[in-house]
């Protein structure tokens, strides 16, 4: 029973992790249509970023841990979401009249050329994650010795989501965002600004997106430039799972493909958990399009 | 008619190709071949038919793996396991097409992605104990024709550009049947194709089923070529370099030629630039898109009309080469 306790909430940490990652592709998916598959990539920026802040800039040495901790998060999340926004000015604008084939292909190319950017920068190596980010306290919850860290990531990814959901469902901004990815062009002659909306996504979707590949380097202790591709394709099989464009369906698939990931890995086969993931994918696709809470984006024929 | 003397230039060139060139680059030609069937095959899926298909390298993987269990195991020749790898590729494709093939375009984009990464790790995991796991196969013995051994670079070289040449050859005259002309039309429109009365989803399964053929029988050359294989030959970035010279090369078989020519081969001209050599790919595959959406050589516009006359087959000579 123990075992099942700690594999539910190791399936809650991966959960959230994919979750954060997939409320990117989700967002974007809902105001363009497009497969961000440069998405994974910035979560290994992200990780990278992270290493580059505490090692080669001394944070952790210069600043109280919570402080450190604070401050390596917030500054990982604004650098990448200039990434993000640049990514979208450079690659994804020019091809907003062009079909959708051409944004993804164009997008592939944005994946391989960061992951071979990092590779150029950082090398083709695996590294260890600095551990002194890394709690080190237990807390024993219902008889179970649960590691701290793993409540970090737990709840800095639920918290960073309610944030999110809040921020989409209570504020006027975000209303704008629900209004473009119901329809684009009604919300223009409503007077919403699309690009701002569509800049201020991939403003919000690459920061979580970036925070997440911190939060993996911190937990798995080590980070390789390849990262990202399998964790994107995890991240988006959760946003398919919860229905794409849904922004709730996105977290609770997340949170379900962890728990999932982590229970068949105990329980099935370790060696067949990323198999089990896109059967399990390949097989909502075709019992269910639309995801467990519903597809919101507008299909026109 | 410019890309008709281009093409005939290209040709002759190819030929001629290993007469002056030493070993390496006939070697280095062999798997620009080999990266020749593989792109000619995915053009039929994702070139003429408009399917987003990005899990190619699974049906090479398995061509490739059917030839090195069976030769190793039972010893069949190379050349009999030709359309034997070929017909498992396609029937696993009909398999692994039939329930998702009305998925919409990106979806199924991703499905062939899950697919690609399914096929590598149970080839990881060495499944039914027969593909060797992460070592793979080896010991995959040469082709043999007529009492005569297949070994030598020249001789690869002679036997895969053959091959692409066949391919050319078929497929050029598919795309000016029928079957050609109902792949481009769900191409641009596969609602008013459907309300035309084309089997829309018959049609995309039979293109994948071809697509898959040939992949197979590319993985055959591959494996003996290589004489030992293994997963991660077959992971998803070779399925996505091969997407990416389909798209990049416009559609067009002449164009597909060249993007392999340009993508695969070019590198191997800039060594010093290897480790950015895929920085540049992807920088490409963006520029692309942004200035030259069409790609390389997209197919010249089918040409019907002439009256009577148009039921004769010179009619329609600068149809998509």
């Amino acid at each position: 029973m123990e075992q099942f306790f700690q594999q539910l909430l190791n399936g809650l940490a991966v959960g959230g992790i994919y979750a954060l990652v997939a409320l990117g592709y989700t967002m974007v998916y809902g105001v363009l249509k497009l497969i961000n598959f440069a998405h994974g990539d910035l979560f290994t920026i992200g990780a990278y970023l992270g290493l580059t802040l505490l090692i080669s800039c001394n944070i952790a040495g210069m600043l109280p841990p919570a402080a450190a901790v604070l401050a390596v998060f917030v500054m990982v999340g604004c650098l990448v979401a200039i990434l993000g926004v640049i990514l979208e000015r450079a690659a994804y604008r020019p091809l907003r009249d062009a079909g959708r084939l051409s944004a993804v292909v164009s997008a592939l190319g944005a994946s391989i050329f960061f992951q071979n950017a990092i590779m150029l920068i950082y090398g083709a190596r695996y590294y260890v994650y600095p551990d002194f980010l890394r709690p080190n306290f237990t807390v024993h919850l219902l008889g179970v010795a649960v590691p701290g860290v793993r409540l970090l990531v737990i709840g800095t990814s639920v918290g960073l989501m309610l944030l999110l959901w809040a921020f989409i469902h209570r504020t006027r901004i975000g209303a704008a965002v629900r209004a473009v990815a119901i329809d684009p062009d009604a919300a223009r002659l409503m007077g919403i600004n699309v690009d701002a909306v569509i800049s201020l996504v991939f403003l919000v979707g690459p920061a979580l997106g970036g925070v997440a590949g911190l939060m993996v380097g911190i937990y798995y202790g080590q980070v390789d430039f390849t990262m990202g591709w399998m964790y994107g394709l995890k991240a988006f099989t959760a946003a398919i799972l919860g229905g794409i464009g849904n922004i709730p369906g996105a977290m609770l698939g997340g949170m379900l493909l962890g728990l999932l990931e982590s229970l068949s890995a105990a329980y099935v086969a370790m060696a067949w958990k990323d198999a089990i993931a896109f059967l399990v994918l390949i097989l909502i696709l075709i019992a269910r399009p639309t995801g467990i809470l519903g597809e919101r984006t507008a299909e026109k024929l | 008619m410019n890309r008709r003397v281009f093409a005939i230039a290209l040709g002759i060139a190819i030929c001629l190709l290993p007469l002056v060139s030493n070993a390496y680059w006939t070697d280095v030609c062999v798997s620009i071949g080999i990266y020749a069937l593989l792109a000619l095959s995915l053009n039929v899926i994702l070139g003429q038919a408009g399917i987003f298909h990005m899990g190619h390298a699974a049906f090479f993987a398995v061509g490739a793996y059917v030839t090195g269990v069976c030769n190793t195991i039972q010893h069949i020749p190379i050349l009999w396991l030709m359309p034997v790898s070929g017909l498992a590729a396609a029937v696993f494709a009909y398999l692994v097409a039939r329930p998702i093939i009305h998925l919409r375009g990106d979806y199924l984009l991703v499905v062939t992605i899950g697919i690609v990464e399914i096929v590598r790790i149970a080839l990881l995991n060495d499944l039914f104990g027969l593909t060797g796991g992460s070592n793979g196969t080896f010991g995959i013995a040469r082709p043999e024709f007529l009492g005569f051994r297949i070994v030598k670079g020249i001789h690869f070289y002679y036997l895969v550009w053959g091959m692409v040449g066949a391919t050319l050859l078929l497929f050029h005259g598919l795309w000016r049947s029928r079957f050609g002309r109902a792949l481009n039309c769900i191409k641009e429109d596969d609602i008013a194709s459907e309300c035309c009365g084309i089997d829309v989803s018959g049609y995309k399964l039979a293109a994948f089923v071809l697509g898959a053929f040939w992949a197979g029988m590319a993985g055959t050359v591959y494996a003996a070529k290589m004489t030992t294989i293994a997963p991660e030959s077959f992971n998803f970035m070779e399925s996505v370099i091969v997407f990416a010279v389909v798209i990049l090369s416009g559609g067009s078989q002449l164009g597909v030629l060249v993007s392999t020519f340009l993508f695969i081969g070019l590198p191997e001209l800039l060594r010093e630039f290897a480790s950015a050599r895929m920085l540049l790919f992807g920088l490409a595959m963006m520029g692309m898109m942004i200035w030259r959406p069409q790609g390389l050589l997209p197919p010249l516009a089918r040409r019907y009309g002439g009256g009577l006359k148009s039921a004769a087959p010179d009619a329609m000579k600068d149809g998509p080469p």
